[in-house]
């Protein structure tokens, strides 16, 4: 009797042993799954299908190397239709349908917003790529891949006329012409205060509701205002509409600054050149020295030329994405697990090596510091030319 | 500070080539909303699919862009006949057309994603970059041309609508089809012509914007609000009146812009619409 209770003993033992191994054995094979959102149609489309060939490089990238903690990634990427609620539902069905493992950010400041009520909802870590007012981002566990700093309208705008001082042909005039979408308004207002600290006067000041068809009127106004610099506070199109339009009236401003401009179009537009504008990488030396940077470069611009993108370099965009997803598997494997609190404390105390340099996130609201350089379009590509140690070699900045 | 008139003077030239896309983009929308009682919301949709042909016809296949005229617009016109054929096969009613038109300009939108990519389009020619001074203003030929193809597809229909019996059975059609039909009009052919009309203008207008702007298929929903105020201040089925309407909101944007500031110049296009409309509901 006591043989039968300890045989059947043993087979309770080895069953309920089995039965509990199998479920972690199936986990522990099953893939990690990513969730986010991003605005694959809608207006900011244009921009969002970069972070998508990004992140399916990277994960492509990641799984060739055995994956994370062992297991293959999967990404789940859902379109957002480029509307901040539709990202919020969006991603309560990842956290709570899907029951992805890891959340990662969608594009744009509105959107990133959305998700990260949601995220904070459910304690989970969001790391993102383009948010562009640090302000609002008020969430502990929230981590930005873009390095603009938690000042970046007046960091930026700093950097910007630093470069310009540094030619050592001064400008005291200025015309701060800007869209009204946030992110771009929030800089460009920024810019304004800056420009006034620094003893520039301001002969020009005017807003534009995004979406605005006719810059004709605002390029006019420009030509009459004379002024020696020019800072368009435009996103997208809007830049290049508005230097069309100056065009079209026989006017280039003596130097003119967009902040978050189309880079294809308006490195490609003869009404550009010698514009300036922001960024955090561009597909030269110094930026390509970095091993995993430049085999990241070589694959973007072969993936993108076969998804048809008209523009196939990398620059901030593709970068700051690439970084965001550098951030994320770095909290993971350093913390070997997906715990969201282990992962955000991690993030706090250290530093990540990412494309653009190393990201810290230590300072207000989580951000770090602000690496932005500044650009300039130089016989119809983008070259850095401030700092001076990193701009690309031999370019340095033209001023007609 | 008063502006100068330089600035005056550019800024109501540029209203009025902006206004004369306006015109031009809301002309097949208002002879299809006023004569063939469809609220064809898929004719910016169509506008776009004309604008990105355009685009692959110049910078793929080498081809003028005013050549492409001759490709789109025909091509467009039996677009637009078999459009209205399962319209009226399904005999759609007018609030049902723009439900059903808004389902064709996603599935259109989707469509030009799907073969261009959501990414920015431009079209490089030389006449981008062609321009005529006037004194001291400056007329770019790309606009100047929409002007001009706006007004001659406006007046020309007008004339034909007006003085010709092709015209007159097609008022007449829309006034009273039934009735019409009784005095031997062939109603069905009519519409199917004018259908076929609308769109080929949405086509040639297609022309207009890949001539002047960079494309992005979201864009297309950036041009509905504005064009539908032009065509409701013109009068629906009026072909001088989304011309009219559309110069004249142009022209209140762009004084707007030039005198206070941009960012008010929406609001006119709109606050004009609810004066007309407050004006007429008066009279009636």
């Amino acid at each position: 009797m006591k043989l039968v209770t300890r045989l059947a003993g043993a087979a309770l033992g080895l069953l309920v042993g089995l039965g509990l191994a199998q479920p972690a054995n199936a986990q522990s094979t099953q893939p990690i799954r990513i969730g986010s959102t991003l605005a694959l149609t809608g207006p900011l489309s244009a921009t969002a299908l970069i972070h998508k060939l990004v992140g399916e490089i990277y994960v492509e990238q990641l799984n060739a190397k055995g994956g994370l903690l062992g297991r293959k990634v999967e990404w789940i990427v859902k379109d957002d239709q480029s509307k901040p609620d539709v990202a919020r539902t969006i991603y309560e069905q990842l956290i709570t349908v899907d029951k992805v493992d890891l959340l990662l950010g969608p594009y744009a400041t509105g959107n990133i917003v959305a998700a990260m009520g949601v995220a904070q909802r459910y304690n989970k870590i969001l790391v993102h790529h383009t948010l562009g007012i640090p302000n609002l981002a008020k969430y502990d566990m929230q981590f930005p891949a873009w390095s603009v700093g938690a000042n970046p309208e007046t960091t930026v705008p700093n950097t910007v006329f630093d470069a310009l001082a540094a030619t050592g042909k001064p400008m005291k005039t200025i015309a701060v012409v800007t869209s009204k979408f946030p992110s771009v308004f929030y800089m460009s207002e920024g810019a304004r205060a800056v420009a006034k600290q620094r003893g520039f006067q301001e002969v020009l000041f005017l807003e534009w509701e995004f979406g605005n068809r006719d810059y004709g009127p605002i390029a006019s106004r420009v030509k009459d205002a004379k002024p020696d610099f020019v800072w368009v506070g435009a996103i997208g199109l809007e830049g290049n509409m508005l230097a069309e339009a100056m065009k079209k009236i026989d006017y280039t401003p003596p130097m003119q600054f967009h902040m978050y401009p189309a880079p294809g179009p308006m490195a490609k537009s003869p009404d550009t050149q010698n514009a300036l504008a922001a960024s955090i990488f561009e597909q030269h030396a110094p930026f390509t020295s970095n091993a995993v940077a430049a085999e990241f470069v070589k694959i973007y611009n072969d993936r993108a030329a076969k998804a048809n993108l008209p523009d196939t370099a990398v620059e901030t965009q593709a970068a700051a994405s690439y970084s965001a997803w550098q951030v994320l598997t770095a909290a993971v494997n350093a913390t070997k697990g997906l715990d969201d609190k282990a992962m955000s404390d991690w993030l706090k105390k250290n530093q990540v090596d990412t494309i653009q340099g190393k990201l810290r996130f230590d300072r207000q609201n989580n951000f770090g510091d602000d690496l932005m350089k500044v650009k300039q379009v130089q016989n119809g590509q983008w070259v850095t030319v401030w700092p001076k140690d990193w701009a690309a070699p031999g370019a340095k900045l033209i001023v007609p | 500070m008063m502006p100068s008139p330089t600035l005056l003077g550019q800024a109501v030239l540029s209203g009025i080539f902006i206004g004369a896309l306006y015109g031009l983009l809301g002309l097949g929308l208002s002879l299809s909303w006023g004569m063939l009682r469809q609220i064809n919301l898929a004719h910016f949709a169509l506008a776009f699919l004309g604008a990105y042909l355009t685009y692959q016809l110049t910078s793929v296949g080498g081809l003028d862009p005013l050549l492409t005229l001759f490709i789109v617009a025909p091509a467009f016109f039996l677009f637009g006949v078999g459009m209205h054929a399962l319209l009226a096969r399904f005999a759609i009613t007018p609030f049902n057309s723009l439900l059903v038109t808004f389902g064709l300009t996603v599935i259109i939108e989707s469509l030009i994603q799907g073969i261009w990519t959501a990414d920015y389009r431009r079209m490089e020619t030389h006449y981008g970059t062609m321009k005529y001074k006037l004194g001291a203003f400056y007329i770019p030929f790309t606009e100047f041309l929409t002007l001009v193809m706006a007004a001659l597809l406006s007046i020309g229909t007008w004339a034909i609508l007006r003085h010709t019996d092709l015209g007159k059975a097609m008022r007449a059609a829309a006034e009273d089809g039934p009735i019409a039909a009784a005095f031997g009009v062939n109603e069905r052919r009519l519409a199917l012509m004018l259908s076929g009309f609308s769109a080929g203008c949405a086509g040639v207008a297609g022309v207009c914007l890949a001539l002047s702007y960079t494309l992005a298929p979201a864009q297309i929903y950036a041009w509905i609000g504005v064009v539908f105020a032009a065509v409701m201040i013109g009068g629906l089925g009026n072909p001088l009146g989304p011309l009219i309407a559309g110069a004249v909101i142009g022209i209140s944007e762009a004084l707007t812009m030039a005198v206070i500031a941009p960012a008010w110049a929406p609001l006119v296009s709109f606050s004009l619409l609810i004066l007309v409309l407050l004006v007429r509901g008066k009279r009636t």
